[in-house]
């Protein structure tokens, strides 16, 4: 598979990051060569090989349901770009 | 396939056209704390107060399920005869939103924790409809955008970021809005009714997708299908399914192809129209959540939910009627609610054998003053045993069924207990029978002429008589003796 | 301070030196050597200063750990409350941490001296720490080269001496392969053996928390005071913490040692061959057996391995949005411009490539082909330890396939940056415990032995690297001499 300049701004559209049209190119080829790579496991023998998502194959740790995390709105609310009156602030979102 | 699809009713068909209608419910599940963090889930408190480490998304935090919010899952689970899936998977739902601080949704979707289950729903006309429930499953909740506090900006509340959901889906077995409407009612009376949800529609506590599409009458192929997306009432459920499914058919009429999409409610205007923006092209790259292994339910697990699992609202209906012996009408509305039905079961443990009486006062006095005053059952003014006394005292012949009427009514504005009003107000039955043949005596010396009648042969004047005895005692009579005692007088024995 | 933990630990209760003479003594090292390394991102004195004040306070009350008073840095990976915690990345340059990670505070809870915090390629995500927003940090035994990554900061601390051991964290190698390059030990437990509470995510299903220091016996003490079940991690193993230095002087007579010959293809430098094979033979004077085994898919490892972890960190890495904490871009024009241009601004070129190869692998139309696929050979890796584990007890072979390379050598072609990973990340995808090892010298510069454990067994480990370490003194060679 080839990735060419509008997958990458497919891509990066998804991915959230600001691309300019010259470095489409350049990224393409970039991901090309790591693809390539990814390309070698194609060859894998997988037939009735179970996906492996994780090392532990159960839930190792559960909560009993208790409110636990005190109020720190003011703390965490400090650590933001912008926040006014409580709300963490983000340029006018149109439903 | 486990379940069989239902055939569509031919009524439901419209001048050729055949709805059919699926419904995703988001029910929030009554947790003290959220799915994956221990910040609290009580609503109203101030902005972004309800949030700990994780919901905030702080670098390094990680998510710990809720062991209660699952243990409500399979609940449910088991409340609709479904599969509690042995081991079932949490995936991340990626997508960028303000009010998504993670940047994903921690969802289900391959391995939900429930599938395959049924519920019967009761039409408005008595029909009962068997609808197919595809899956249900654990997410968390979003926060708020909150539009319109800042020029030019949009503020972000996440008190509500975490909370957990359980999204139930149906198949698309309804086949009209008022078929939809009746199963989105079953599912709120079967969440309230299992405890796991609030079920409380203001708040946000049970919202509903609705999935609706159109085909032609013949085909059993569906049509492309829009989505209605949180729809937080009955009516509005009912009457946008309605507006969607004639859009859709004016629009295949007139030749136009249905597009796949996402529309949004307008309660003012009752119309859909499509929501605005990315919603539609997203691609939500989900895949397994690898900070959570899979989650394992045990047969022990399952065990532990269905002891402490009460019993079913269908179950309870069909008890009413055989052992207790009480209407198929009465018994269907005690089960309505099961706050309904443990106030009439409480009221009938402290009177033994008075089903019906018990009936008759939880669905008519009962509910007719929670009505008036806009109150649920669990708040009435008048608890369950506070009737179960005043209704012990009419079996007693203390009071007439007709007096106790007003004791109740007393008592609903706060004069006191059943016998406290009793006796304030001197309400006690004569049922003594020397003050009662003096009453009649007197009633029949005062009207000759109608004795006179009766005697000769009115007997329609009984009544006549009762009446006057009646009011001569101001209605303390006891019906009974006073009936045989003036029976007896009347023949001038 | 080249040191080792039981010399200092020895030394404090003797009362020879104090917490805060150790701490003042790493400070001026972390800064003499500063222009030179480039390995610490934070000193934190006055942090510093106040805890190694009550660690001499809790010795002086007789503390039993082995760790207190002892400085030591933490990777910058690690959140610590009230410090800023930066992954080597401009996206958190001044983000503080409200909350410290489990790591740290276990650590701070044995009286440990946090003296600040290494440099390492920006979000773990590099072999090289050459990925990072505050500048590549240099290998001490030779400054034209790399540390090795991500966890170079922690690894080129240990190696110059400034402070006796560093935690750091390995996800395809980065304890392992630094430590390698830098000639210290460096081990990765099993997965879910260390708490990931408060480590910031690079690959959930593969990051894991562990030590750098001198010696295997000096890991020990660090293992045992950072492992445990932690009940904000539901990927925390909830199974006793062994013994490690209890463990660590029992014979090796009757160990066998798989040498996997995947391990000594065709890309491994013929030096470092020769460095390890010369360690195999110490083993077998040891008393341990050696068994030729195989390892079928060994080749996939790489390809797996840069599938899935780019998967994970797409969607870990999502929350860096600029709206919560941390960078974000200036004077957005609109939501979009926010997060694309905080993003495009605030990650390096490597992170960014990495959550490009993930959002693609994870697509629609290509998820099967790629994470699916890539999660089946996972499976089939892990499959190959675990059948090589029913014949022997531990898998041997070099940690790298080279010494450690030239600053600026590999940045320009990722492929050859990840090729150095070769023998390293199958251990991840299989979420087994390893250790590197000195195992000896090649153009004069070290060479690492990696020995591999089934899960949980990193008593058998530690035990085994001890041994070497007895017989040898490859582990006490340090830049300035033999110590």
């Amino acid at each position: 598979m080839s990735i060419d300049a509008a997958t990458v701004r497919h891509i990066a559209r998804l991915a959230r990051l600001a691309v300019s049209d010259d470095e489409l190119a350049p990224i393409a080829g970039e991901l090309n060569g790591v693809l390539g790579l990814a390309d070698q496991l194609a060859a894998a023998q997988i037939d009735g090989v179970a996906p492996m998502a994780h090392p532990h194959e159960e839930m190792l740790a559960f909560r009993t349901d208790a409110v636990t995390e005190p109020d720190r709105a003011d703390a965490f609310l400090a650590l933001a770009p912008d926040a006014r009156g409580g709300l963490y602030l983000v340029p006018k979102v149109l439903e | 396939m486990s379940t069989a699809s239902r055939i569509p009713p031919p009524e439901s068909q419209l001048s050729g056209w055949q709805p059919v209608i699926g419904l995703e419910i988001h029910a929030q599940l009554s947790t003290q704390s959220k799915l994956f963090s221990g910040a609290s889930t009580a609503y109203g408190a101030e902005p972004n107060t309800h949030t700990g480490l994780v919901d905030i998304a702080l670098p390094g935090t990680l998510p710990v399920p809720n062991r209660a919010a699952l243990d409500k899952a399979i609940r449910f689970g088991l409340a609709i005869g479904a599969r509690i899936a042995p081991h079932s998977v949490f995936a991340r739902k990626n997508y960028f939103y303000p009010d998504l601080p993670k940047g994903y949704q921690i969802s289900q979707y391959e391995l939900p924790v429930v599938a395959d289950g049924t519920l019967a729903v009761r039409l408005d006309d008595g029909r009962v409809i068997e609808v197919a429930i595809e899956r249900a499953h654990l997410e968390e909740d979003a926060g708020k955008s909150l539009h319109e506090e800042f020029h030019g900006a949009t503020g972000i509340d996440l008190n509500r970021a975490g909370t957990p959901l359980l999204e139930i889906v149906s198949k698309p077995v309804l086949y009209s809005a008022a078929e939809a409407v009746a199963y989105m009612r079953a599912v709120h009376t079967l969440v309230r009714w299992l405890g796991v949800c609030d079920g409380n529609m203001q708040e946000g506590s049970f919202r509903c997708d609705a999935n609706v599409s159109v085909r032609p009458a013949a085909s059993d192929k569906l049509g492309t299908r829009t989505e209605i997306k949180n729809v937080n009432s009955f009516r509005f459920v009912e009457k946008a399914i309605e507006y969607e499914i004639e859009r859709q058919i004016r629009a295949l009429e007139n030749g136009e192809k249905i597009v796949q999409e996402t529309r949004l409610y307008d309660p003012t205007r009752h119309q859909t129209r499509p929501m605005r923006g990315k919603e539609n092209a997203n691609d939500y790259r989900y895949f397994p959540d690898p900070d959570l292994p899979p989650l394992a339910v045990t047969a022990d697990d399952i065990a532990a939910v269905k002891a402490a699992m009460p019993e079913l609202p269908e179950a309870r209906r069909v008890r009413y009627i055989d052992a207790l012996g009480l209407p198929e009408i009465d018994a269907t509305q005690l089960c309505a609610d099961r706050a309904t039905a443990d106030y009439f079961e409480a009221v009938l443990a402290a009177l033994p054998g008075e089903a019906k009486l018990a009936a008759n006062w939880t669905l008519g006095e009962v509910s007719a003053a929670l009505n008036d005053a806009a109150l649920t059952i669990d708040a009435s003014r008048v608890p369950a045993s506070a009737l179960a006394q005043l209704l012990t005292r009419v079996r007693e012949g203390v009071i007439s069924g007709k007096i106790a009427k007003d004791v109740f009514a007393a008592m609903w504005t706060g004069e006191g207990s059943a016998d406290e009003v009793i006796e304030k107000r001197g309400l006690k039955q004569i049922s003594d029978s020397g003050a009662l043949a003096a009453a009649i005596d007197a009633v029949l010396a005062e009207y000759p002429t109608q004795l006179a009648d009766f005697r000769g042969g009115n007997e329609k004047l009984l009544q006549f008589f009762v009446g006057q005895v009646m009011k001569r005692t101001r209605g303390q009579a006891n019906p009974q003796q006073l009936n045989a005692l003036l029976r007896e007088k009347l023949k001038g024995e | 301070m080249s040191s080792s933990i039981a010399q200092l630990a020895q030394t404090l209760r003797e009362r020879n030196t104090s917490a805060v003479q150790l701490t003042r003594d790493a400070f001026a090292a972390a800064k003499a050597s500063h222009a030179d390394l480039n390995a610490l991102v934070t000193i934190d004195e006055a942090g510093a200063l106040a805890a190694a004040e009550r660690a001499d306070a809790a010795l002086a009350n007789g503390s039993p750990s082995a760790l207190a008073g002892i400085p030591f840095v933490h990777k910058d990976i690690f959140c610590t409350n009230g410090l800023r915690t930066t992954c080597a990345s401009r996206m958190l340059e001044h983000f503080v941490p409200p909350y410290d990670a489990t790591v740290v505070e276990k650590l701070a809870a044995v009286a440990a001296v946090s003296i600040g915090k290494a440099n390492m390629d920006e979000f773990a995500m590099g072999s090289s720490t050459e990925n990072s927003f505050f500048g590549a940090t240099k290998n001490p035994w030779d400054a034209a080269r790399v540390p090795g990554g991500s966890s170079g900061g922690s690894a080129a601390a240990v190696a110059a001496g400034i402070v006796p051991y560093a935690t750091g964290t390995d996800t395809g190698g980065s304890i392992r392969q630094p430590a390698a390059f830098c000639g210290i030990t460096g081990l990765k437990p099993t997965y879910g053996r260390v708490s990931r509470f408060g480590m910031i995510a690079y690959a959930s299903s593969l990051d894991c928390g562990g030590v750098l220091a001198r010696s295997a016996a000096d890991c020990a003490h660090v293992l045992a005071a950072i492992a445990g079940h932690d009940g904000r991690d539901a990927t925390s193993a909830d199974r006793v913490v062994d013994d490690y230095a209890g463990t660590l002087a029992k014979p090796l007579q009757g160990l066998r040692i798989g040498v996997a010959r995947e391990y000594f293809g065709a890309g491994v430098a013929a030096g470092v061959g020769a460095a390890v094979h010369a360690a195999l033979k110490e083993y077998e004077k040891l008393g341990a057996a050696l068994v030729e085994i195989s390892l079928p898919s060994a080749a996939l490892a790489i390809p797996a391995y840069y599938v899935i972890a780019p998967a994970e960190a797409s969607s870990n890495l999502a929350r860096y949005d600029g709206v919560r904490y941390g960078y974000a871009a200036k004077e957005p024009k609109s939501l979009e411009d926010l997060y694309t241009r905080t993003r495009a601004e605030g990650f390096g070129a490597e992170v960014k490539r990495r959550i490009l190869v993930g959002t693609y692998a994870l697509s629609a139309g290509y998820y099967d082909a790629y994470y699916l696929r890539a999660q089946r050979v996972r499976r089939l890796i892990a499959n190959d330890f675990s059948a090589a584990f029913k014949s022997v007890d531990l898998i041997a072979g070099p940690t790298t396939p080279t010494v450690a390379f030239k600053i600026g050598e590999k940045t320009s072609d990722p492929l050859a940056m990840y090729a150095e990973d070769v023998n390293t990340v199958a251990v991840n995808l299989a979420g087994l415990p390893a250790i590197s090892l000195p195992a000896g010298f090649s153009e004069g510069l070290p060479v690492g032995l990696q020995l591999i454990a089934p899960a949980f067994a990193e008593s058998a480990l530690l035990n085994a690297a001890h041994q070497f370490q007895l017989a040898t003194d490859w582990h006490l060679r340090t830049p300035g001499g033999v110590q």
